[in-house]
């Protein structure tokens, strides 16, 4: 309850400003403004600040919105509420098809694509006649329940402010979800999120399609709230603005969108009325400071204002302590039919020249540790990454329980029960430890986004974090389970990994490198869980360095040289083998 | 369809889509150096063309006083960042390059201009004055924040854009401003007539390209430059300074903005807000280049030009519609055929 009550408070005091005997009515103006661009900025919190995808056309969706609304009330008679639904379907649809070509671009491409098709949705709605050109409709009714006509500005502030908080409580909802989980995860980039079965352009599409809705709902409100619309409040100039209060707020954070839509509103406000008594009547003097302003915020606070405003706050998060008596049910496993888990066949893998995995075969069965070990540039990960779908083999064939996955996506692989950890390690710093590992259970979990929104994934959720807390203690890091994970040191950081991966409930683990950067008696311990793992059951291969860790453990050692299999066999055997000496440590002269 | 009709929007469209490609150049120069996203490249070029149309009519544009004010801003930068370890050596650099260059480029502004002055000389100012702008523009806004993530470059780089834009309304004012064409020569051939202004957009894009080319393949600054592009701290660590790369690429930006700038204020009149779209411009031939290879640009904003040409006179309402509209069918070619790259961000 402890983070509802602050909400509470927040309601009650936006709730009681318009009563305060004597406050001015351009104040309530003021803080219609900032809500209707809170609103915006909320949606691009989650796209850009959480996702990492940065749209400068958020404002375009707003006039989805806004003429949706503006053409069905004047042209059709129809009533406002039912616009409303349409306004969002609408700007839905129009993110979908702009999502559909946008998303998938990478880093700055998708910026500067979002500019231009913002300005060319700008120009189409400045020169369609339907839209009235660039004097847009006017005479838009207002909302009304019943009699009662929301005609002025503190009228319509309560329908503006109850979409501000029901429109953050969905969307706090749904950030700490499953879902939230996988979009929180994107901007770290595809690999981790796709080894645990995160259906990534899925993800950003959805995150695409959310920010476009709440953009249209502002636009919805702010089309009765001026009772007209024309295309200035929807070009790029604004598009900017919104990203701006993001960015400023502190863009990964909801209760920025709102500090921030506060600041970059009231600023701009003060700029145009007290400038040009200062500096007499220039004009445009407003943009040249608010330019300035904002730059020099960036350089002193360029994470926002929120997280800097909280780190100053005596606040502490409340502390999630899972039930871990939940149980979620176990994978669903296919049949097996043999005893062998993977088998390469002669895989191979080539990037232009370099011939990476050269037509290497071995095989992994039921219980058993399996180390693949040789000097660096061996094409131990690139291995990794043929058997879980990361990469394509050039040719060979790649089998777990006897089917075939060389051409399988990293999603399909995990599905059959193969988990792994990576040489670099992949986890989202600013998550929690708990977090992190939830994200491996990741397809063992069913509620959607809809769901998560209203709160309705409540029992699939605890399932999930009590299956992740579970594994958290199974690997001994129960202490740190609140803890951000990129504050822990990089071999726990590693142990984390191997936790995520557990969360799969796999039946053949890959751990890239997972002894590096610990100490020998972590090392013993995570000798210790490895040797558990194996009697319950699971198969293990691994990649490492430290020899005498790999001796003690493995069942068998697969070597390999410049990508080739030079050996194969017990630790005793290759410890013996003349070509593996030769290997590491060069032929005698 | 008229062939001559047809030749005459080919012209014209070339000759925009050659300023576009200077723009694009410059662009993508910015990017691949510092990772900023230059949206107040369209500035350089409104600030290199008006300056150079107030200049030819014998006034001192405001722009040479706002680059001894932002040399001051970076001066007191420079001091303030180096304070724990000042030396005389880099006192007089700073000192050279912050205060006496911006003010020896303002005196001598003052002393020369005049209803009389040489084009040359008015070109020669304009392209000095724009280029301390470009200069210290990266010294106080970007320098600092170098480090960050391209999102807050991006912004920082919008909130550079209004700054200059409104600091342009006062400067030049809300009236458009023509320039003096740079030649008065014009060649006929067959229907179509080549005015010495059009070749000189030509000429001087071709050098450019060339110029680039050359300079980053074969130049050791040039390689450092590209290096800076690649691995920040790779290049700091074999001794690059990473800040003069910046600064070095700011400064090429700026020179060719208001290059540009100055070849079309004699054929089109500019207002002080005109560079954004023109910018944006560029930036629609960059991305098609994909924001890495030169030449490519450069051919994309042949393309932007003709097709804004010729949808300018059969559909010129939606003109703008069209050209911006133009970037989707790339966008989805390229993320199409884009392979999965992993991005370290932050």
């Amino acid at each position: 309850m402890t983070q509802r009550l602050p909400l509470i408070i927040f309601a009650l005091v936006m709730a009681l400003i318009p009563l305060v005997p004597g406050i001015p009515p351009f104040w309530i103006v003021l803080l219609d403004n900032i809500g209707l661009a809170a609103l915006v900025a909320m949606g691009l919190v989650l796209l850009t600040g959480v996702g990492g995808l940065t749209s400068f056309g958020q404002a375009a969706f707003c006039g989805f919105g806004a003429y949706t609304t503006a053409v069905l009330t004047t042209a059709y008679g129809v009533s406002p509420w039912l616009t409303l639904p349409l306004s969002l379907l609408v700007s839905g649809i129009a993110a979908v098809l702009l999502g559909i070509v946008t998303v998938r671009l990478s880093g700055h491409y998708l910026p500067l694509g979002t500019i231009a098709w913002g300005i060319a949705l700008f120009y189409l709605f400045s020169k369609l006649e339907f839209l009235g050109r660039n004097d847009g409709i006017s005479g838009i009714p207002p909302l009304a329940i019943g009699s009662f006509k929301m005609l002025s500005p503190g009228a319509i502030y309560y329908a503006i402010w109850i979409a501000v908080l029901i429109s953050a409580v969905l969307t706090l909802n749904l950030l700490d979800s499953r879902t939230g989980r996988a979009i929180r995860a994107l901007r770290r980039g595809h690999i981790a999120a796709e080894a645990f079965g995160v259906q990534t352009p899925r993800a950003k599409l959805l995150v695409f399609i959310y920010a476009a809705v709440l953009a249209g709902l502002s636009g919805w409100l702010y089309a009765h709230f001026q009772r007209a619309a024309n295309p200035t409040p929807f070009g790029p100039q604004a598009g900017i603005e919104y990203l701006f209060i993001a960015v400023v707020g502190g863009a990964g954070y909801v209760w920025g969108a709102v500090l921030g839509a506060g600041i970059v509103v009231i600023l701009k406000e003060v700029l145009q009325s007290y400038l040009p008594y200062i500096f007499g009547g220039q004009s445009q003097l407003e943009t040249i400071v608010f330019g300035i302003l904002l730059v020099m915020l960036l350089q002193l606070a360029p994470s926002g204002v929120w997280p800097w405003l909280m780190a100053r706050l005596p606040l502490k998060a409340a502390r999630k302590t899972p039930d871990t008596s939940l149980t979620l049910p176990a994978r669903e496993r296919a049949p097996t039919t043999s005893a062998v888990l993977l088998q390469l066949d002669k895989a191979r893998k080539q990037f232009g020249g370099v011939t990476a995995v050269n037509d290497v075969s071995f095989d992994v069965k039921a219980r058993e540790i399996v180390a693949l070990i040789g000097p660096n540039g061996a094409g131990k990960s690139t291995t990794f990454n043929l058997i879980t779908g990361v990469l394509t083999a050039t040719s060979g064939a790649i089998s777990v329980l006897g089917r075939k996955v060389e051409n399988a996506p990293p999603q399909e692989v995990v599905k059959l029960g193969v988990a792994r950890t990576f040489q670099h390690v992949k986890l989202v710093p600013d998550m929690t430890v708990l977090e992190n590992v939830a994200i491996g259970a990741h397809l063992r979990g069913a509620s959607g986004a809809v769901a998560s929104m209203f709160r309705l994934d409540r029992a699939d959720e605890a399932r999930l974090l009590a299956e992740a807390a579970r594994q958290i203690e199974r690997v001994g890091l129960t202490d740190q389970i609140d803890q951000l994970a990129g504050s822990l040191s990089l071999g726990q950081q590693r142990i984390v990994e191997i936790a995520r991966a557990l969360c799969v409930d796999p039946m053949l683990l890959l751990l890239d490198e997972p002894a590096a950067g610990l100490r020998h008696m972590e090392k013993q311990r995570l000798a210790a869980l490895l040797r558990q793992l194996r009697d319950g059951g699971m198969s293990v291969l691994l990649v490492e360095h430290d020899m005498g860790f790999v001796m003690d453990l493995a069942d068998r050692i697969v070597v390999l040289d410049f990508g080739t299999k030079i050996a194969e066999g017990t630790p005793e055997a290759i410890k013996k083998n003349p070509e593996v000496i030769k290997a590491y440590l060069g032929a005698a002269a | 369809m008229n062939t001559t009709i047809m030749l005459f929007l080919l012209q014209d469209g070339i000759t925009n889509g050659a300023i576009y490609a200077l723009l694009g150049l410059a662009l993508v120069l910015v990017f691949a150096v510092t990772r900023v996203i230059l949206i107040p490249q369209g500035e350089f070029v409104t600030y290199g063309a008006l300056s150079y149309a107030m200049l030819a009519t014998g006034q001192v544009p405001g722009t040479a006083k706002l680059a001894v004010a932002m040399g001051l801003v970076a001066f007191g930068l420079d001091l303030f960042f180096a304070r724990k370890s000042l030396h005389a050596r880099l006192v007089a650099r700073a000192v050279a390059v912050d205060i006496v260059f911006p003010l020896a480029v303002c005196l001598l502004t003052y002393a020369l201009a005049g209803p009389k002055t040489p084009i040359a000389v008015n070109i020669a100012l304009a392209l000095l004055i724009v280029a301390a702008i470009g200069l210290f523009l990266y010294r106080i806004a970007f320098q600092p924040i170098a480090h960050t993530s391209v999102l807050v470059l991006l912004i920082a780089s919008v909130g550079c854009h209004l700054a200059l834009q409104g600091l342009g309304l006062v400067f030049f004012g809300a009236e458009g401003l023509r320039g003096p064409a740079l030649s008065n020569v014009a060649l006929a051939a067959g229907s179509l007539r080549f005015t010495g202004q059009s070749l000189a957009v030509y000429g001087l894009t071709v050098a450019f390209i060339i110029a680039l080319w050359l300079f980053f393949g074969y130049s050791l600054t040039g390689k450092a430059l590209r290096a800076t592009a690649v691995n920040r701290l790779g290049a700091r660590l074999v001794g690059i300074r990473t800040t003069l790369s910046g600064q070095i690429a700011f400064l090429l930006a700026s020179l060719i903005g208001a290059i540009s700038g100055i070849l079309i204020v004699p054929i089109t009149t500019l207002y002080y807000d005109t560079g954004f779209l023109i910018g944006l411009k560029g930036f629609i031939a960059a991305i098609i280049g994909g924001l890495v290879s030169y030449p490519l640009t450069a051919v994309a904003a042949i393309l932007v030009g003709v097709v804004e040409a010729f949808s300018s006179f059969y559909a010129s309402n939606f003109k703008e519609v069209i050209v911006f509209t133009l970037i989707l069918p790339v966008l989805v070619l390229r993320s199409l055929a884009a392979p999965a790259v992993e991005e370290e961000k932050d």
